[in-house]
C-alpha cells in the first residue's frame, strides 16, 4: 500500500476551513451539555459553598470583633463606674464636711445658749440671795436698832406689832430718802 | 466505500504502520488527510468518526469531573473539589472579573468557565495516548464556539446601546478624528469587528491546534518510519522532538484555551463599554 492509494481512500482532502455541518452541530451540542451542567447545577452549588466559606471566615472575624467590642464596652463601663464612684465619694466627703460644719455651728450655738442660761440663772440666784440678805439684814438691823433704842430709852418697845410698824416706817423712810437721792442724782 | 466492522487503523491512525526507511517505501508526510477519519459507523447521512467520539467522551469527562468536584461541595474541600475550585476561581477572577468586572461579569461566568474547560479538554486530547487528536483542530468546533460567542456579544451591544449606539460601537466612531479619515476608520473597524473578528477568533484556536497536531504527527511518523537500520539514530532524534513537542503542546493547549476565553471576555466587555 502506498501513499497515493491511501490518499484516494481517504476521500477528498477537503479545505480544512470549510466546516462540515454535522460536526459543527455535534460540537455545539457537546458544549451545550457542558455549559448546561455547569450553569444550572454545578457552579451554583460550588458558589453556595464558596459563599458559605467566605461567611464562615468573615463570621469568625466578626465574632472576634464583637468580642473585642464587648471587652471595650466593659472597660468603658468599668471606667464610668469608677469615675462615678469617685464622684460619689467626693460628693459624700463634701456633704460630710458640710454636715460637720453645721453640727459644729449648731453645737456652738447650743453652748452659747446654755452659757447664757447659766449666766441668767446665776444672776437670778444672786438677785434672790441679795434680796434674802437684804431682807434678813433689814430684820436684823431693825431688831438691833430696837434693842439699842430700848436700851437707850428704857421704854419697852417689845410689843411686836408696834415695833415692826415703827421699824418699817423708819426703813421705808430711809429707802425713800435713798431713792430720792438716787433719782435726784440720776436726774 | 468499504465499511469495516471494527475500529481499524484507518479510523484511528493518521499513517500506514508497515512502512519504513530503506524498505522501498516513501515517507508519507502528514497533511490534510491526517485530519480526515474514516467513519466508525454512519447514521443516515451522518458519519460518526474519531473526532466526534473524542468530543463526546471529552464532554462526558468534563461533566463527570465537575460533578465529582462540585455536586456535593464541602466547606472544607476535598482534593478534587480543591482542584476544581482552583480552576474555577482562576477563570472567574483571573479572566472574567479582570476584564468585564465583578458586577457586569458575574452573569457570564458560567459561559466563560464552560468555554475554557471545553476548549482545554478538546485541546488536551492531542496528547492523551490512544486519542492523540485535538478535537479543536476540526474547524467546526472552534467555529461553532466562536459563533456562539458572536451571538452573545453582538445582540448585547444592540441591547446596551440601541441601534445607533451599537453602530457607533462597531465602527469605533470617534468624533475627534479628522473628517476625511473618519469614514475610512469606520469602514475598517466595521469589517474588523463584525466580520473578521469571529473568523479570527475561531481560526486562532483552530490553526494552533492544527499546526501542533501536524508537528506531533510529523515527528511521530518520522520516528516510526526511520526505525530501520542506521535510521535508528535519526529516529531517536525525532523521538526526542516528539517528547519536546508534546510538552510544548501541553503549554500551547492551555494558552490557547486561555486566549479563547480572554478574547470572549474582551468582546463582551467591548459590547458593554460606554461610548466615548
Amino acid at each position: 500500500m502506498n501513499a497515493l492509494v491511501h490518499m484516494a481512500e481517504t476521500e477528498v482532502p477537503q479545505n480544512p476551513l470549510v466546516p462540515p455541518i454535522p460536526e459543527l452541530v455535534i460540537g455545539l451540542i457537546a458544549f451545550a451539555i457542558v455549559f448546561f451542567f455547569l450553569w444550572k447545577k454545578l457552579l451554583p452549588s460550588i458558589n453556595k459553598v464558596l459563599e458559605e466559606r467566605r461567611e464562615a471566615i468573615e463570621g469568625g472575624i466578626e465574632k472576634a470583633e464583637a468580642a473585642q467590642q464587648e471587652a471595650a464596652d466593659v472597660l468603658q463601663q468599668y471606667k464610668d463606674q469608677l469615675a462615678e464612684a469617685r464622684h460619689e465619694a467626693a460628693r459624700l466627703r463634701a456633704e460630710a464636711q458640710e454636715q460637720g460644719a453645721a453640727l459644729i455651728a449648731e453645737m456652738r450655738a447650743e453652748g452659747q445658749r446654755q452659757r447664757e442660761e447659766i449666766i441668767a440663772a446665776g444672776h437670778a440666784q444672786i438677785e434672790a440671795d441679795r434680796k434674802q440678805a437684804a431682807h434678813t439684814l433689814r430684820q436684823d438691823v431693825g431688831k438691833l436698832a430696837t434693842d439699842l433704842a430700848g436700851k437707850l430709852v428704857g421704854e419697852s418697845l417689845e410689843d411686836h406689832a408696834r415695833q415692826s410698824r415703827v421699824i418699817d416706817r423708819f426703813l421705808d423712810g430711809l429707802e425713800e430718802a435713798a431713792e430720792a437721792d438716787a433719782s435726784g442724782a440720776a436726774r | 466505500m468499504q465499511k469495516e466492522p471494527a475500529v481499524s487503523a484507518d479510523q484511528m491512525l493518521a499513517f500506514e504502520t508497515d512502512c519504513h526507511l530503506f524498505s522501498g517505501c516513501g515517507f508519507e508526510a502528514p497533511g490534510l488527510h491526517s485530519f480526515v477519519f474514516e467513519p466508525m459507523f454512519s447514521i443516515g447521512g451522518f458519519d460518526f468518526n474519531k473526532p466526534i467520539l473524542l468530543a463526546l467522551v471529552g464532554t462526558f469527562a468534563i461533566v463527570a469531573f465537575f460533578w465529582a468536584a462540585f455536586s456535593k461541595p464541602k466547606l472544607v474541600p476535598g482534593k478534587l473539589q480543591m482542584i476544581g475550585e482552583a480552576g474555577y476561581d482562576f477563570i472567574r477572577r483571573g479572566v472574567v472579573y479582570e476584564t468585564i468586572g465583578k458586577k457586569e461579569g458575574e452573569k457570564y461566568v458560567p459561559l466563560v468557565v464552560a468555554l475554557f474547560f471545553f476548549v482545554w479538554v478538546m485541546n488536551l486530547w492531542s496528547v492523551i495516548p490512544l486519542a492523540q487528536f485535538p478535537v479543536t483542530s476540526i474547524f467546526s468546533i472552534p467555529l461553532g464556539l466562536a459563533l456562539l460567542v458572536y451571538l452573545v456579544w453582538v445582540p448585547l451591544t444592540f441591547k446596551r446601546h440601541g441601534f445607533v449606539g451599537a453602530f457607533k460601537n462597531f465602527t469605533g466612531y470617534d468624533p475627534s478624528l479628522p473628517g476625511g479619515v473618519r469614514p475610512l476608520v469606520m469602514v475598517i473597524e466595521f469589517f474588523s469587528n463584525l466580520l473578521v473578528r469571529p473568523f479570527t477568533h475561531a481560526v486562532r484556536l483552530f490553526a494552533n491546534m492544527f499546526a501542533g497536531h501536524m508537528l506531533l504527527v510529523l515527528f511521530t511518523i518520522a520516528t516510526w518510519y526511520m526505525l530501520n537500520g542506521i535510521g535508528i539514530a535519526y529516529s531517536a532524534v525525532s523521538f526526542v522532538m516528539t517528547i519536546v513537542m508534546v510538552a510544548f503542546e501541553l503549554f500551547i493547549q492551555l494558552i490557547q484555551a486561555y486566549v479563547f476565553v480572554l478574547l470572549t471576555c474582551t468582546y463582551i466587555q467591548g459590547a458593554l463599554v460606554e461610548e466615548h
